[in-house]
């Protein structure tokens, strides 16, 4: 059985009387112990996808459709208070930026414990023993100094440690995590890479994996889902996407980043720009840039097609 | 072919104090013996994580800061040491280009204004001539007439750059500094802003300094790379030499990392960085004399390392 189950996921925002479709009919499922990358570019929707998932959705953004069966139980027919206890308990969230998801004026440890005591309804001493064995877990070989610490003294990849300990504090069975790694330097990000790696194959613990860098996905992750637009474009495991892509965009996306390896002259480069969420083309939202467009993709839009080996596409060639 | 622009020996360190109430500063070295020769239509690309020093480097050679030590020469004139006048005279042979176009651009001026104003300012056309060679400018950085009367909110950020790199040729430099031009754009709209990149260096001598984290990106770009950790140069090469036989550990990290094979390695406790090589803790081929000695930039012309010979940097050619 699957771990988390995504159907047909509607999420919009209504803005002046218009409706921008920021999340629009999106599937996908994680299964245990699995790390699912969702991969696109900016206002592609991953980020509405996962705070979809997680309920985290402001106005006037608001999820019109769709189920997200979790552990058993359609998380979008939960009641807040339901929905509170799986927040931070069952799903944990990792956010791009450290500095702006820690508070400043709390030591560190304390942030780490505050969830523990919150969600297992511990007192303050059992929740700081967990803290010390958290800390060390996301590689902090001096818990004691650290726990005492404010954000400001850590650097940018210790203070996405803390942030990593906070998600996995209360023992989750997904963790969502939304860039992790970007604002962070290279060897930073590897680290990072590492750490997140070892926590899902030391657990059972599932993870979807937010990012717009496809390079990290080569090596990382077992499935891989390709937004643009708000939409799936394309999904399936990491090993047959990196060989055999088969979405125009997919094919664009690594092409433009296989330069390193390469040895042409010029970058193949998708022409064109994003479009808008609010002025999207008819059709396939992605036939303006594409090299292979056909007089059916400029009317009507493809929906999402099983190819084989689990492979989904989004595409008229197929 | 000329030598546009000659670095040496730069110098520039900050002092930072410890907290608010603190007497006692850190003196933090941005910049320690750093040079560089660049000629006429080359591009050197500059590398480097957060803090490396690189945007320092740019910012000293456009003296938007001023170095504390080396010299800087110019289009064969010692910058440093120039009277204010003929500074102004050069600085329109040299331009810059930000990481953010949207900050970089003004917001209240059309793509017009914007690229026709230092066409005026520097006389370089009279207002009749403006039009006609503000059209062509365009055209050359791949935005259509439709453009000129477009505000910056109302273009995307790949077609925004586009803009500002359209400003920045209009003085006719000798030399562009690009500082991570293609960073906050999305991954689709990289490679065509790194195609117009190569297009202007096919088209024209201007000499480039690309200043970015990206290695596939100056790989595209440069016919030298030079990549800089804590404020020195570890590395530096042709492009071929550096990636396809790199020699620093930190090089091969860099690269390894960009072809998604990540390094197991953690940053050790505290060192002191003034005493040993600053890479010491990250090091996955350290000796214990890498802690208490500097090593020096040697090697050829065309490949040298900062990196003890015994400690797995082998020697770059070393003659």
């Amino acid at each position: 059985m699957q771990l988390l189950d995504v159907t047909d996921l509607n999420t919009s925002f209504f803005i002046d009387g218009k409706v921008i479709h920021a999340v629009d009919r999106v599937s996908f499922s994680v299964s245990k112990g699995e790390i699912f990358g969702l991969v696109g570019e900016s206002g592609c929707g991953k980020t509405m996808t996962a705070l979809s998932v997680m309920r985290l959705v402001q106005p006037p953004g608001r999820i019109v459709k769709g189920q997200v069966v979790f552990e058993g139980r359609d998380l979008l027919r939960l009641s807040d208070r339901e929905m509170e206890g799986v927040r931070g308990d069952r799903i944990g969230m990792i956010f791009q930026e450290p500095m702006s998801a820690l508070n400043p004026v709390f030591r560190v440890g304390e942030q780490v414990s505050e969830a523990i005591i919150i969600h297992k309804k511990v007192g303050k001493k059992e929740a700081k023993g967990a803290t010390m064995e958290l800390l060390r877990q996301v590689g902090f070989e001096d818990p004691e100094k650290r726990y005492a610490q404010y954000p400001h003294q850590l650097s940018g990849g210790q203070r996405q440690r803390i942030l990593i300990g906070i998600a996995i504090s209360c023992g989750p069975s997904l963790v969502i995590a939304d860039e992790p790694t970007t604002a962070l330097d290279v060897a930073t990000e590897s680290q990072i890479i590492n750490l997140l790696q070892g926590l899902v194959d030391n657990s059972a613990m599932s993870m979807i994996f937010i990012t717009h860098n496809l390079n990290i996905m080569r090596k990382f992750g077992q499935r891989i889902g390709i937004m643009y637009a708000g939409r799936m474009l394309e999904q399936s495991s990491v090993d047959v996407f990196f060989k055999e892509p088969l979405h125009p965009y997919s094919k664009g996306l690594l092409s433009s980043i296989y330069g390193l390896m390469g040895n042409q002259k010029r970058l193949t480069a998708i022409p064109g720009f994003v479009p808008r969420l609010a002025e999207l083309p008819r059709g396939c939202t992605f036939h303006p840039r594409c090299p292979y467009v056909m007089p059916v993709c400029r009317e009507e839009e493809p929906v999402m097609k099983e190819i084989g080996k689990g492979q989904w596409v989004r595409c008229w060639l197929y | 072919m000329g030598q546009v622009l000659a670095v040496l020996d730069l110098q520039r360190v900050y002092e930072v104090k410890r907290s608010v109430f603190s007497v006692k500063k850190d003196i933090i070295h941005a910049l320690s013996g750093v040079s560089l020769d660049l000629d006429q239509g080359k591009t050197i690309g500059i590398v480097g994580e957060s803090g490396s020093g690189k945007s320092t480097l740019a910012r000293c050679i456009l003296l938007l800061e001023r170095p504390d030590g080396g010299t800087i020469s110019f289009m064969g004139k010692d910058l440093l040491g120039l009277p204010k006048g003929e500074l102004k005279s050069l600085r329109k042979k040299m331009q810059i280009i930000f990481q953010d176009p949207y900050s970089s651009l003004n917001p209240r001026k059309k793509v017009f204004d914007t690229i026709a104003e230092p066409l005026l300012f520097h006389e370089i056309v009279d207002r009749k001539g403006v039009k006609g060679k503000v059209m062509e400018i365009l055209k050359n950085v791949g935005l259509d007439e439709g453009f000129v009367n477009k505000y910056p909110h109302e273009m995307s950020g790949g077609q925004r750059q586009r803009v500002a790199i359209g400003r920045s040729l209009t003085t006719d430099p000798a030399l562009i500094i690009a500082d991570e031009p293609v960073s906050s754009l999305d991954v689709s709209i990289q490679s065509q802003i790194v195609n117009l990149f190569l297009d202007i260096k096919d088209r024209t001598d201007i000499a480039m300094l690309f200043v970015s984290h990206d290695l596939n990106v100056v790989r595209f770009v440069s016919d030298e790379i030079m990549v800089m950790y804590k404020g020195r140069v570890v590395e530096t090469g042709t492009k071929d030499e550096v990636f396809l036989n790199p020699l620093h550990p930190y090089t091969k990290m860099l690269i390894n990392a960009a072809k998604g094979e990540f390094s197991r390695r953690e940053e050790d406790a505290a060192f002191d960085e003034s005493k040993g090589c600053a890479y010491y803790p990250r090091c996955e081929q350290r000796k214990a004399h890498c802690r208490d000695s500097i090593p020096r930039l040697t090697g050829s012309k065309e490949h040298k390392i900062a990196c003890f010979p015994e400690s797995g940097g082998k020697s770059a050619h070393s003659s």
